[in-house]
């Protein structure tokens, strides 16, 4: 009990003091995580759209995979990667392993099922009559299917942020792919697995809150996002009128 | 305007449209009627060029429409549908309004004029900055028809545009479509299973039919000539018989039917088979043996009894039994002031020239 309660002093003291150690491994965690979730979001939206919009053998199949991948474990990503990319591996050459890129392609591996298959659903759930009335009012396919996932935004961007809450949570690729490197590839909670392992637990609960403090930010820019969004509209007409 | 020949669309293995030849006039208000799961809808999505036949043609303005989607799109731009469930996207009224322009590159200035214009025309002025999702049913579907028009399409398609919706919201839709009818000149084409709508809208109707067009014609001809028992009771006419035409003295004929004898205005010949179609509101209702005033024109009165009364708005369908059935469409008022109930014994009154005659089918 006193281990916690001395832990979130210390928390506390490493944060407003902006520990300089803290602050590194922090700022990788988000800038690794961010980029992995940026990145599989830029290729999950398009290819969510393609695999809606297009009618092939095997569409529900190809689904379903994409779905049991939601839940594939991180360490099994890893090591894949890991065997991909190490000096021998048929990628090797291209020195990713250990690298905070290698641990950025991984992330990135691990959530594009998430972003794609909920992409796939948010789309889905826009009403077919919508598709109807976008042609009727003379959409070329493209502007159509633009609009639709516009009309999806929501549920698209819930999708982008439990796809970076996976990410930024994760410590099998980032452990493996990683290498949890001081100053280099080490992030949050491979810091937090590693501390606590040697017993130093307060150093680990104060990482530990400030993971969530981060996700906290993270949800709350994108909710902001969100409004702006809707907000812009609005002002681009001369503001709200009620 | 638009013209199909031997129009058929068939989906899942079975014909939806069976064969359809149809001309819509520039200008004209045309409405389809029929019964729900007739086909209309499907009509709708074809002349629009949502669907692609699955075999016939159809033409608009003389060109036909089966060529590239680049043509197609080009012709759908020229058009717009309204649909039965408006679908709104979730954003402001003016960005719904405004989607037809975007997409056919408007920009700016140039769409804030359309679409306030727009909106006026609908009743909706001053609504643009609201989110649309969260309009009432009748304010999303002017919403829709501020949209389909501010392209100032040259047809305009409407499927059940007021079937949603209640009495007075469906009012305000039919006087806009026959407002924008008039302003615009723009030829519109309404699909509806609500008889009173085709009649108030309707410059020519097209009966529809289990995918087929079973009758194209002037709003009399359909109400009061309709070809054939099946769509002589949709459009509200309850009493058919069948009889014998007995003489035809120049155009008055005498007709049996069972021991009855009716007389009727037709040019149908002696011993033809034939089908009398009396619309309800041409049957009159007065006390037994009250006697007919002697100046009455009325040629045709019948004894019986009333066998059933079902309210129907502010009317009462009383079905008499004189022999044969026959229906009659009486206000509750008049049916109270003369003490209707069932089993009242009453005299049943039609003119000659009520009722229409059709050759027997079958």
């Amino acid at each position: 009990m006193s281990d916690i309660v001395s832990g979130i002093f210390q928390a506390v003291n490493l944060i407003v003091t902006l520990d300089p150690e803290v602050m590194q491994i922090a700022f990788l965690s988000v800038y690794i995580s961010l980029s992995a979730t940026i990145i599989a979001a830029l290729i999950s939206i398009p290819l969510g759209g393609l695999i809606h919009f297009h009618n092939f053998r095997g569409k529900r199949g190809l689904i379903i995979l994409i779905q049991t991948l939601y839940s594939v474990p991180t360490v099994v990503v890893g090591l894949l990667l890991y065997l991909l990319l190490s000096r021998s591996g048929p990628l090797g050459f291209f020195g990713l392993l250990f690298t905070p890129e290698g641990m950025i392609l991984g992330q990135t591996i691990l959530i594009i099922p998430i972003t794609t298959g909920l992409t796939i659903s948010a789309l889905s759930g826009v009403d077919k009559s919508i598709s109807d009335t976008l042609l009727s009012l003379g959409a070329t396919t493209f502007q159509g299917v633009l609009q639709i996932v516009k009309e999806a935004r929501y549920a698209i961007l819930s999708a982008i942020v439990l796809a970076f809450g996976r990410a930024i949570s994760e410590v099998g690729v980032a452990m493996m792919i990683g290498g949890n490197i001081l100053n280099q590839t080490r992030v949050l909670t491979t810091a937090i697995a590693l501390q606590t392992g040697i017993g130093d637990f307060p150093f680990s609960i104060a990482l530990g809150i400030i993971l969530l403090g981060i996700a906290l930010i993270v949800v709350v820019v994108l909710n902001l996002i969100t409004a702006g969004l809707s907000f812009q509209t609005e002002a681009a007409l001369g503001g709200p009128r009620t | 305007m638009i013209r199909t020949r031997g129009l058929c669309f068939e989906a899942g293995g079975r014909k939806i449209l069976d064969s359809i030849d149809l001309e819509i006039r520039q200008g004209e208000i045309f409405t389809l009627i029929g019964p729900s799961g007739s086909g209309k809808t499907t009509l709708i999505r074809l002349m629009d060029l949502l669907e692609t036949p699955t075999a016939g043609s159809l033409f608009f303005n003389g060109a036909d429409t089966a060529t590239s989607s680049a043509g197609r799109l080009a012709i759908r731009r020229r058009m717009a549908l309204v649909f039965q469930k408006p679908a709104v996207l979730n954003t402001t009224v003016a960005n719904n309004v405004a989607f037809g322009l975007k997409f056919r590159g408007m920009k700016g200035e140039e769409i804030d004029k359309r679409v306030n214009a727009a909106l006026d025309l609908v009743g909706l002025a001053g609504f643009g900055g609201r989110r649309a999702v969260t309009l009432s049913g009748g304010e999303m579907q002017r919403v829709a028809l501020a949209r389909a028009m501010v392209t100032e399409p040259e047809v305009l398609l409407l499927d059940e545009p007021t079937a949603n919706l209640d009495p007075v919201n469906s009012e305000l839709i039919e006087d806009l479509i026959l407002r924008i009818n008039k302003k615009f000149r723009t030829t519109i084409i309404v699909a509806t299973h609500d008889m009173i709508q085709g009649q108030r809208l309707a410059t020519r109707i097209g009966v529809i039919m289990n995918g087929k067009m079973v009758q194209v014609g002037t709003l009399h001809e359909i109400f009061y000539m309709p070809r054939g028992q099946d769509i002589a009771r949709f459009v509200g006419i309850d009493t058919t018989l069948k009889g014998i035409v007995q003489e035809n003295d120049r155009g008055l004929a005498t007709i049996s039917v069972g021991q009855a004898l009716f007389e009727v205005v037709t040019p149908a010949r002696p011993g033809q088979d034939v089908e009398l179609f009396i619309r309800p509101e041409e049957v009159v209702i007065s006390p037994d043996a009250a006697g007919v005033p002697a100046k009455s024109s009325i040629r045709n009165h019948f004894d019986g009894t009333i066998r059933k009364m079902v309210p129907f708005g502010p009317f009462i369908r009383v079905t008499i039994d004189c022999g044969f059935t026959i229906t009659s469409l009486i206000t509750t008022r008049s049916c109270e002031e003369l003490g209707l109930s069932i089993g009242t014994r009453v005299r049943v009154s039609v003119k000659a020239s009520a009722i229409h005659v059709v050759p027997a089918t079958g």
